[in-house]
């Protein structure tokens, strides 16, 4: 198991030092210089040359390149070309937020998704498994941002039960900023309920029709039975993946939600910082996604590797 | 009529388990389909009653019904089960719960699925005595008392064990102990032994008769071989299109069948040493009904040979045949059977002998594969020497493991194989992998699966995947392929419409045969036929095996036929090598192999096969398992199982590959004079 973790953490490394290279690549090829873009088209020539010779960015790009790398791998990742602070004091409360928010989302989704799969697999073809089916299927087919509009314009503006700006006042209490949060997180919720309903319900019934639960049942126990002991373990894996993957997702891509909820999310930070040629932070708020992105997958794996022996002994030999 | 009156040597009363003119049907597409169109049948305590018949027959459905665990669409539409005195089908849900725990459990084909994969092996039986209300300690007791009685020899390993980690024998060993663990009044067996090699095979038959006489079970097995059936049955329903057809005890009805039904069944089958020079197999013809097919009298009529119009018109009743109330027929004219036998014809194929002088087709010559694995050498065949002449078949039989698959990937060329060992065919070296062999080899050299389905294109017609096949290996195009294909289609004996059909809507047997004339596009010298009938039923298998004769006969085609099937390869092939652990411990002319003396491994293949014909054989033994062929034993390598091991001797060095009589070689250290005393046997050839 140790060998397997390590060597999963080592690929993490590699696919690190891969992405911080392509968002290196990307940024240096989107048009504009650097200190124009951030001191202005007034500024005066001079102090642009300036500028960009104090950043390093009119160094040649190799040069920018290995530069870049060795902050990344020291996890240094530099001050903001922009507001001249820290990236770390940008992007890790920004991580936060978006982390509170997905965090709030999940809480919303999975259970009553989990539990719907689970729920339609059981009533196969009946009307109640059609229904959520179906739900599923347009609830993943809207895009999450439409929700959102749809969500602030009839909660927040006509009802008045949330709010239309999510960012909680500092020092709100915890409690307190579910009355901000709860609207975008809804939002979010909706567009995943399908995924996971729809991957639970498969899994399910897979299971059911699975020999094993035919045994089961045969040693006389009742389906509530055999589907707690037997059925669950075994059809949960692909949610469990899907789930995984969809935290990273959760963090760094619903820009949208953010944007309509006016959210300073880690998405509305990389969009920002690509708008204004922050090479530091976007690289940072990248990587930062990545990661999260990939340990939620190690998260995933290894909790697949703890349900199904198979996978768990045959990977450590 | 009445079938409630049918059959029954008990009363329901005192039947473990009496099923009543039971009628079930599947929904499909909105409309009830009938599977089970009145079934009747008892099973006393302590008796083993047996179902056999095609697939579709109905066999599994009586099974599942008798404990109420049928498909979501399948219902019970008319008709009782009672076990045990008690009315299954009129059974509450808790009811039926307790019912399935404390009085009938089942044991089914295979084990390695019926297991949950995720639990340890000793949670899943510790459960089944924890639903019958014992605590932790004494399940975990009784857990481990249960897997000691189905002789598995460290219980207490093996319950910390997770199923994929145990061999498929010790996993139907713990099914099997799960399923005594209540004791049950009933227990099913539906085809508990398909999937399980020979040896295994025979060890759990052992084993479930044993069981089931101790604990005085009655016993519904459900198989389509029909030696196991006789091996263990005190009696047999012959069931054909939802009805039991024939009923009585085993031996008689197979010895002497009285439903037209049953004879074209025991006919079909390869049986009392019958090789393909003397007669050709008999088949049934047709088909058997789709379920839901009105058949308003006589469900066999369509396919029967001694039909009258007194079956078109009025339904055979269940009767009795002779005197002692023991035997059952569903036929209007049981006294016709005995003319039927005559009139049979038996159509003799003549099979040209090997040719003597040409160079053999095939010749393998110091073959060894050796597959690396986690730095790991895993020898899959070592050194092996064979050869193939013009129209012969070679038949390669041995159990999973034993090295039979890579043999034929290696004369393929699928497989690459080691240095030093060379593939000739008519006497040239040809190299591997297939892709770097000549036209003229690839077309020489064809192969028939096991599988039709997945060796079809599911979403070509017959016609594109023949004419793939003829384009391919030919280089014959447009018109005159077309007209290939049909004479290929012709000669396969499928007709015109069939061409224009997609491989899922044509039967098993039909889809063998456009595998076979896929094989035959190129005018093949060889073709490799790795289980070709084992998925088919045996009336198919027989038409299958008779058209592979012909063909040889025809165009002194070459087979190297691979099977588990003893009957059948004793049928076809012409000379046998059995493998074991990646070498060929045997080889000689079939009636050599058949007739001894044996290798010690021969000799037990060929004691574990149950034979419908009802031989008496002594089984012998094989202890403990296929060793893992990257870790084999030293010397011998079967010298740990061997029954006739020489201490001192065949853990030391393996004996060389030694011709005994002219053809037939081993790779023993014992003197053949001591084996033939050994073995019992006559000298011969």
């Amino acid at each position: 198991m140790r060998k397997f973790i390590l060597q999963r953490l080592a690929s993490i490394v590699v696919t690190l030092w891969l992405l911080a290279t392509i968002v290196f690549m990307l940024v240096s090829v989107l048009p504009g210089d650097v200190g124009r873009k951030v001191l202005g088209p007034t500024a005066p020539k001079e102090d642009v040359a300036a500028f960009n010779a104090q950043l390093g960015t009119d160094k040649p790009l190799f040069e920018q390149y290995v530069k870049s790398m060795k902050r990344v791998f020291t996890l240094d990742f530099g001050t903001s070309y922009q507001t001249r602070s820290s990236v770390s004091d940008i992007i890790f409360p920004a991580l936060g937020r978006s982390g509170k928010l997905a965090v709030l989302a999940f809480i919303f989704t999975i259970p009553i998704s989990i539990f719907a799969g689970i729920y339609a697999a059981r009533r196969k073809d009946k009307l109640a498994d059609r229904v959520i089916v179906n739900a599923g299927l347009a609830s993943s087919s809207i895009p999450e941002f439409v929700t959102a509009a749809v969500l602030l314009a009839v909660f927040a503006v006509e009802l008045g039960w949330g709010k239309a700006f999510a960012n909680p006042p500092d020092g709100t209490s915890l409690f307190g900023q579910l009355e901000y949060l709860w609207l975008p997180a809804m939002a979010m919720a909706i567009a995943y309920f399908g995924y996971i309903a729809r991957m639970t319900r498969a899994g399910v019934i897979t299971a059911l029709n699975a020999d094993y639960t035919r045994t089961a049942t045969m040693k006389g126990m009742s389906s509530s039975q055999v589907m707690r002991r037997h059925i669950l373990r075994n059809a949960l894996a692909p949610t469990i993946t899907v789930i995984s993957v969809q935290i990273g997702y959760l963090i760094g891509a619903v820009i949208g939600v953010e944007r309509v909820f006016n959210y300073s999310g880690l998405g509305s930070t990389m969009l920002g910082a690509v708008g204004a040629h922050d090479v530091p932070v976007l690289q940072g708020a990248v990587l930062l996604v990545g990661i999260v992105y990939m340990l939620s997958t190690l998260l995933a794996d290894l909790l697949i590797a703890f349900l199904n022996p198979r996978v768990r002994l045959e990977t450590t030999r | 009529m009445s079938s409630s009156a049918d059959s029954t040597t008990t009363t329901a009363v005192a039947a473990a388990l009496a099923v009543e003119d039971l009628e079930v049907a599947y929904t499909v597409r909105g409309i009830d389909r009938a599977v089970l169109r009145g079934v009747s049948f008892t099973v006393a305590p302590g008796e083993t009653f047996g179902l056999v018949g095609e697939s579709g027959c109905g066999k599994s459905t009586s099974a599942y019904a008798a404990l109420r665990y049928l498909p979501s669409n399948g219902k019970i539409l008319k008709g009782r089960v009672m076990v045990a005195g008690n009315d299954v089908t009129g059974m509450t849900t808790a009811e039926l719960q307790a019912f399935r725990a404390h009085d009938a459990s089942m044991v089914y084909q295979d084990p390695a699925q019926a297991m949950n994969p995720t639990l340890r092996v000793g949670r899943q039986i510790i459960e089944s005595f924890t639903l019958l209300g014992q605590n932790k300690e004494q399940a975990q007791a009784s857990a481990l008392e249960a897997l000691r009685k189905v002789r598995i020899a460290d219980p207490a390993r093996v319950m910390d064990r997770y199923p994929f980690q145990l061999s498929g024998g010790m996993q139907q060993r713990v099914v099997i102990a799960m399923a005594l663990a209540c004791n049950p009044k009933l227990l099913v067996l539906d085809e508990p032994t398909t999937g399980l090699d020979a040896t295994v095979e025979a060890e759990v038959l052992d084993l479930v008769r044993v069981l089931s006489r101790e604990s005085g079970a009655a016993v519904l097995l459900i198989a389509h071989n029909l030696g196991i059936i006789r091996a263990l049955c005190d009696r047999v329903g012959v069931m054909y299109a939802g009805k039991i057809v024939e009923e009585g005890p085993s031996s008689e009805v197979f010895d002497n069948p009285q439903h037209p039904y049953t004879v074209g069944l025991l006919r079909s089958l390869p049986r009392h040493g019958v090789r393909k020079t003397e007669r050709a197999l008999t088949t049934i013809p047709g088909i058997l009904p789709l379920i839901g097919t009105e058949l308003p009298t006589c469900v066999f009529l369509d396919r029967c040979p001694i039909a009258s119009d007194l079956c078109r018109t009025v339904e055979p009743p269940f009767v009795p045949v002779g005197t002692d109330g023991t035997r059952f027929t569903r036929c209007h004219h049981p006294d016709l059977i005995a003319e039927m036998k005559e009139d049979l014809p038996v159509v003799p194929i003549s099979v040209l002998a090997p040719s003597e002088t040409q160079p053999d087709v095939l010749e393998l010559s110091h073959v060894s594969k050796t597959f690396r694995q986690r730095n790991l050498s895993v020898p899959a065949l070592v050194d092996v020497e064979l050869g193939l002449s013009e129209g012969e078949t070679l038949g390669i039989v041995g159990e999973s493991g034993s090295g039979k698959s890579t043999l034929a990937k290696a004369m393929l060329g699928i497989e690459t194989v080691d240095a030093g060992g060379v593939v000739s065919m008519g006497g040239t070296a040809v190299p591997s992998p297939t892709g770097s062999r000549s036209a003229e080899n690839k077309r020489s050299m064809q192969m028939v699966f096991q599988n039709p389905d997945s060796a079809l294109n599911r979403s070509w017609s017959v016609r594109r995947i023949l004419m793939r096949s003829v384009q391919k290996l030919t280089g014959i195009k447009g018109e005159e392929a077309n007209k290939r294909v049909e004479a290929l289609a012709a000669h396969l004996r499928l007709t015109p419409r069939h061409l224009d059909l997609k491989p899922r809507q044509l039967s098993g047997g039909l889809k063998q045969r456009v595998a076979i004339a896929r094989a035959f596009a190129g005018d093949p010298r060889i073709v490799v036929c790795d289980e070709p009938t084992s998925a088919l039923d045996v009336s198919v298998q027989a038409a299958i095996l008779n058209l592979l004769a012909d063909l040889q006969a025809e165009q002194k085609t070459s087979y190297v036929f691979i099977t588990h099937d003893m009957g059948v390869v004793r049928y076809l092939a012409d000379r046998i090598a059995v493998m074991y652990l990646g070498r060929i411990q045997e080889v000689g002319p079939t009636d050599d192999v058949f007739n001894g003396p044996n290798h010690p491994y021969t000799e037990a293949l060929l004691s574990a096969i149950p034979s419908v014909d009802g031989e008496e054989k002594v089984r012998i033994r094989l202890d403990g398992e296929i060793p893992s062929p990257a870790n084999p034993p030293s010397g011998c390598v079967f010298h740990p199982r061997c029954p006739r091991v020489l201490v001192g001797v065949c853990e030391v060095s393996e004996p060389p590959l030694r011709e005994v009589s002219p053809g037939h070689s081993m790779r023993c250290h014992i003197p053949i004079e001591q084996l033939i005393e050994l073995q019992h046997k006559p000298i011969v050839g």
